[in-house]
């Protein structure tokens, strides 16, 4: 028991700090590159334990992201549990892919994320006016590699199975 | 489920007003994390502050007082203005223009959304903030308040797409529009006809239409007007004089009449 709770509170901080990254300020020319962060390790847990992390945590997830951002309730969610979905369905296949393969699911996950917001977005009529808006998936793609060891050895270090 | 569920909420914060409870309610749960993201910035300053030299702080202070007696030597004069306009009113029997009330608020140092321009500040509904309240900073216009929580307050700036401000050249008096273009430099003035008596480096301010903001605060000067013969409307460009993406202090200021809204029910 004392052990499951511990591993809520891993993949709690990792969220907390995801939530961090994607709020520390950057300068005005680089904010449209900011990987998406929360996503990322939201696809992570759910290749890695597809039992515990699921779609009902990525909708309280995205819900989150919508009171923080200040979109509409439900337009992040909605997109999250989607994606969290997805993951978990795919988990088998995303997790024995080499990591540039596992690059690329990654960016069809965030495309689609973005691509669910854009579409609400849309519909309220407060579409962003520029292709930049696309550039988290590209960017998110990169630096997985990356994000996926730091996860890996976090996951490790504390026995998160 | 979860899908139907997203929907839902979606159309009902979208049609009406009943999730602002549950917004702020649960907003107030991430004002810790805002707090902690914020910290090494203010943190920073701070420290900046209290290890800056004895000389530096001397030489700041001389130039501080220069300043200051520069700027009372201005209000003098003002305030003669200021009686005469009122004596004038007075005689032609015209309504009072009170002062309006500010209180100073300070930024938190966050990104939200590179697309949708706001800003996050450090006060909220326990300082009577209302929705819609004008922003300003000291050079000029800066946004108006979109969201409140109890403790902090997001605030959209001029040059959010979605933000438009009705606006007067002080010059020809000239009204206009001025809508963001998601760029922090720019504003876009509408409905200016072709052959309006425009230069660059006009001030423009606002002009109190839409009843949200207060009469005659400067928002921008002009950098750029096209006149194409074969649109209806003249392009014009104007450059924001608020340091959006500088100004760490602004003010929020109740106009007269939503002073007034208070207290008449």
């Amino acid at each position: 028991m004392i052990h499951r709770q511990s591993h809520i509170g891993i993949i709690t901080l990792t969220f907390i700090a995801a939530f961090a990254l994607s709020l520390i300020p950057l300068p005005h020319w680089a904010g449209s590159f900011r990987p998406a962060f929360v996503l990322m390790v939201l696809v992570y847990w759910c290749i890695a334990l597809p039992n515990s992390v699921n779609i009902s945590v990525g909708w309280i997830v995205g819900f989150i992201t919508d009171i923080m951002v200040g979109t509409l309730l439900g337009q992040h969610a909605l997109a999250f549990a989607i994606v969290a979905f997805l993951a978990v369905k795919l988990h088998q296949q995303i997790r024995v892919y080499p990591l540039w393969q596992q690059a690329l699911s990654v960016f069809t996950l965030v495309a689609l994320a973005q691509l669910l917001v854009v579409w609400v977005l849309g519909i309220i009529g407060q579409s962003p006016n520029s292709w930049l808006y696309w550039m988290p998936s590209f960017t998110s793609a990169l630096i997985w590699p990356w994000t996926y060891m730091l996860m890996r050895d976090l996951q490790r270090k504390f026995g998160v199975t | 489920m979860l899908a139907t569920l997203s929907v839902g909420l979606m159309v009902a914060d979208h049609k009406q007003h009943y999730l602002d409870v549950v917004r702020s309610t649960l907003s107030i749960f991430l004002y810790p994390l805002e707090y902690a993201v914020d910290l090494p910035f203010s943190a920073g300053s701070w420290v900046g502050e209290n290890m800056s030299s004895r000389e530096t702080l001397l030489e700041n202070n001389a130039l501080l007082k220069t300043k200051n007696e520069f700027l009372q030597a201005q209000m003098q004069k003002y305030v003669s203005l200021e009686l005469e306009n009122l004596r004038l009113r007075e005689l032609l029997e015209a309504s009072k223009r009170v002062p309006d009330r500010v209180l100073a608020a300070e930024l938190f140092a966050l990104d939200f959304d590179p697309f949708s321009h706001k800003v996050l500040i450090n006060k909220g509904q326990r300082h009577e903030v209302y929705l819609g309240q004008p922003v300003i900073d000291a050079y000029g216009v800066f946004g108006q308040t979109v969201a409140i929580t109890p403790l902090t307050t997001s605030v959209m700036l001029i040059t959010d797409p979605n933000h438009a401000l009705p606006v007067q050249f002080n010059r020809t008096g000239l009204r206009s529009i001025a809508t963001g273009t998601g760029s922090l430099g720019s504003l876009d003035l509408q409905y200016i006809p072709n052959n309006a008596d425009i230069r660059e480096g006009d001030l423009v301010v606002t002009s109190g239409l839409g009843g949200i903001y207060p009469k005659g605060y400067p928002v921008a000067k002009i950098t750029r007007f096209e006149q194409d013969p074969t649109q209806p409307y003249a392009r014009v460009q104007a450059e924001p004089l608020a340091q959006l993406d500088r100004s760490r202090e602004v003010l929020l200021v109740w106009t007269q009449s939503s002073i007034d809204e208070d207290v008449a029910p």
